[in-house]
């Protein structure tokens, strides 16, 4: 078990493209760390240099205190489970979770006790004499997580590793991986780029995009204080949904009305200077803090609004209601990033209307294609710059 | 998908045909070599009176057992070194980018398209003056100029196939690069390795144009160059009976080892490296 520290890693190829640039992370002993981000955006690279199996081009990595950036990945002591198995074919399911500590040249009466603890472990005694050919997907998946726990390394390392079981498994896998971690105390490294993944199972989360660090924290300060827009725009499910705004006297001036800023907010806005008045902003707002009003009594804070519901989905304990606004369009370099990422990119735009989703208690009594009214919690609201796509706000409070 | 009757008898009468056709010469030099010499040239397909002498006839030839002994052991060692030498080639063109790879294989490609006889003329003159003329050195080397080509062409596709991940697991689990390459690449490429083996194997056996322009004596001389001047009975009679045994004879091993191996080179040994 140890530390690993990550200090200005920055990844070049030959060619000039810089994959993961001046990354910085600290990831304490035992901590489960999560790299997140769109395809392309070097989470996997970084897991491969701490690994050892890419060259870091600049920069320092430390494991448990020692610099590691020459050693060769087997004198690092860690433990990797690759997206697609990689398993050995020709050995038997023992042979395979026994490889390492035959490599080190461990007594076989040791190797044979400690695989057989993993095997039980993880549901595989009777499993082991078979070769990965005969096992199903999620048979294959738990034994390359075998491999990598006989061996009782410093470190895991994760690529994706739930990325081809089906969706069901998927879900069962991670609470196992979740429960496996706790219970050795193991220090983790899972590269995923499914925020859902990342925000059930990290005790932190590192977001990427494009090769940089965009946020690091637990799943809640991501998730209540973004510091941009891309950040925002990816952790959550539904995602958050952004209004182009206008900074009033002590109000934002939004598509859907005007929205009282919290006292906290004002502050923030005034510290960061510039004039506030008249300022453009891009409001950000998650589906679940909209409710159908007929459902609020005594709102702190907030705004009710006048809809019509273009389509409501019921998910049995709650709806999802989707309605335009009229407003222009939300430019940004970031969401539109994120919109090619999930493939709502491609989706043509209905004009100068802005599609909202507002995640609605199931007791709610809106109609599909009725008019009806919703109130947004406005001490929620996030509000960030559309030329940097940083966060406005800097102290929202933490769920 | 299911082909229809008309299909069905297509294609087993084209297959049937092409099955007879080739086999037709090789049956009939089996019927050859088991003719009587007296009724060798009667122009029936199976021999009218069997015999054994033509077997045993080459088999006391010195001639015969010492171009055997030729052409197992050149053939053998070529094999052995090509291989070898194109494991490294090819794990390396599979594996690492270097600058000339393409390269590389470009002028594989273009030695192993050379005619061989347009170097046999060169090669013939080089040796007599290093003395390599009439040894074995002097039919190896010649051999694996052009096995070494096909060998790394096809090693490089096997390689190819192989997850890379594989080998990167073996690196984090604790090998070194030769550990890597030996307990987990090699036996996932080991029907490559066959495969590719037989191929070449294949070749310097058949040879016929390096063995009869680069060795005149028992001392180098295979089985395909002797059989060329195997003597007749007496100065005016052809030596059919025995040229049909002795092709018999050689062509025994080779039919031997495809049967043998045929299987490992067919089955994939990946399967279920990867999630499948």
């Amino acid at each position: 078990m140890a530390d690993i520290t990550l200090e200005h890693i920055t990844k070049r190829y030959g060619d000039g493209y810089e994959a993961v640039k001046d990354l910085n992370l600290e990831i304490a002993d035992g901590e489960f760390m999560i790299l997140v981000g769109p395809s392309g955006c070097g989470k996997s690279t970084a897991l491969r240099m701490v690994a050892g199996l890419e060259d870091i081009s600049d920069g320092q990595l430390k494991i448990g205190g020692e610099l590691v950036n020459d050693r060769a990945p087997k004198d690092r002591d860690i433990a990797m489970v690759f997206q697609n198995y990689a398993l050995y074919p020709h050995m038997t399911v023992r042979e395979n979770m026994g490889f390492a500590l035959k490599l080190a040249k461990t007594p076989q009466a040791e190797i044979d006790r400690k695989v057989n603890e993993v095997a039980q472990v993880l549901d595989l005694e009777q499993h082991l004499e078979r070769k990965p050919a005969n096992l199903s997907g999620g048979q294959r998946q738990r034994v390359a997580m075998g491999r990598a726990i006989v061996r009782d390394p410093k470190a895991f390392l994760m690529d994706e590793p739930l990325s081809n079981l089906d969706a069901k498994l998927r879900v069962q896998m991670r609470t196992e991986i979740s429960r496996l971690q706790q219970q050795l105390g193991t220090t983790m490294i899972y590269v995923t780029h499914d925020q859902t993944e990342a925000l059930t199972l990290g005790d932190r989360i590192a977001v990427m995009r494009s090769g940089v660090l965009q946020q690091v924290g637990s799943p809640g300060e991501l998730y209540a204080n973004p510091t941009n827009l891309f950040v925002a725009g990816f952790v959550g499910s539904p995602s958050m949904n952004f209004l182009p705004g206008e900074l009033a006297d002590g109000v934002v001036k939004l598509p859907i009305g005007d929205v009282r800023l919290s006292d906290e907010a004002r502050q923030d806005l005034e510290g960061g200077g510039g004039p506030a008045k008249g300022r453009q902003v891009i409001a950000g707002m998650r589906p679940e803090h909209f409710e159908d009003s007929g459902l609020v009594h005594d709102p702190p804070s907030g705004v009710k609004f006048p809809v019509t519901i273009d389509v409501l989905e019921s998910m049995g304990s709650e709806y999802y209601a989707y309605f335009n606004v009229e407003s222009g369009r939300v430019a940004s370099q970031e969401l539109d990033e994120l919109a090619q990422d999930s493939g709502v990119g491609e989706i043509p735009h209905a004009g100068s209307r802005t599609q909202v989703v507002a995640r609605l208690d199931a007791a709610s009594t809106v109609k599909q294609g009725e008019p009806g009214e919703l109130w947004y919690d406005s001490s929620r609201l996030q509000l960030f710059d559309p030329e940097s796509g940083r966060s406005l706000l800097t102290h929202s409070k933490v769920d | 998908m299911k082909r229809s009757p008309r299909e069905i008898t297509g294609w087993s009468a084209a297959i049937a045909i092409v099955v007879i056709a080739s086999l037709i010469p090789i049956v009939w030099i089996i019927s050859l070599s088991f003719k009587d010499p007296s009724t060798i040239a009667d122009g029936s397909f199976l021999p009218t009176k069997w015999t054994w002498t033509n077997y045993s006839g080459i088999f006391k030839q010195s001639l015969f057992t010492d171009a055997l002994r030729n052409s197992i052991g050149i053939a053998l060692i070529a094999t052995l070194i090509s291989v070898v030498l194109a494991c490294f080639a090819a794990y390396a063109i599979a594996r690492l980018d270097f600058p000339g790879k393409r390269l590389i294989l470009v002028f594989a490609l273009a030695i192993a398209m050379f005619p061989p006889i347009s170097i046999v003329g060169p090669l013939y003159n080089m040796w007599r003056n290093i003395g390599l003329y009439d040894t074995w050195p002097g039919l190896i080397i010649p051999y694996m100029t052009f096995a070494l080509p096909l060998a790394i062409f096809t090693l490089s596709a096997f390689f190819r196939e192989i997850p890379w991940e594989l080998e990167q697991a073996a690196q984090v689990d604790g090998a070194t690069p030769f550990q890597a390459f030996f307990k987990v690449i090699a036996p996932l490429a080991a029907p490559g390795v066959f495969t590719t083996a037989i191929l070449v194997f294949l070749f310097c056996w058949n040879d016929f144009v390096f063995a009869v322009s680069l060795t005149s004596t028992s001392k180098a001389e295979t089985v395909p160059a002797a059989i060329a001047s195997f003597p007749g009975a007496s100065q005016f009679t052809a030596p059919i009976g025995s040229i049909a045994a002795a092709a018999v004879v050689v062509t025994i091993p080779i039919i031997v080892i495809v049967l043998l191996f045929q299987r490992r080179i067919v089955a994939g040994l990946t399967a279920g490296a990867v999630k499948g």
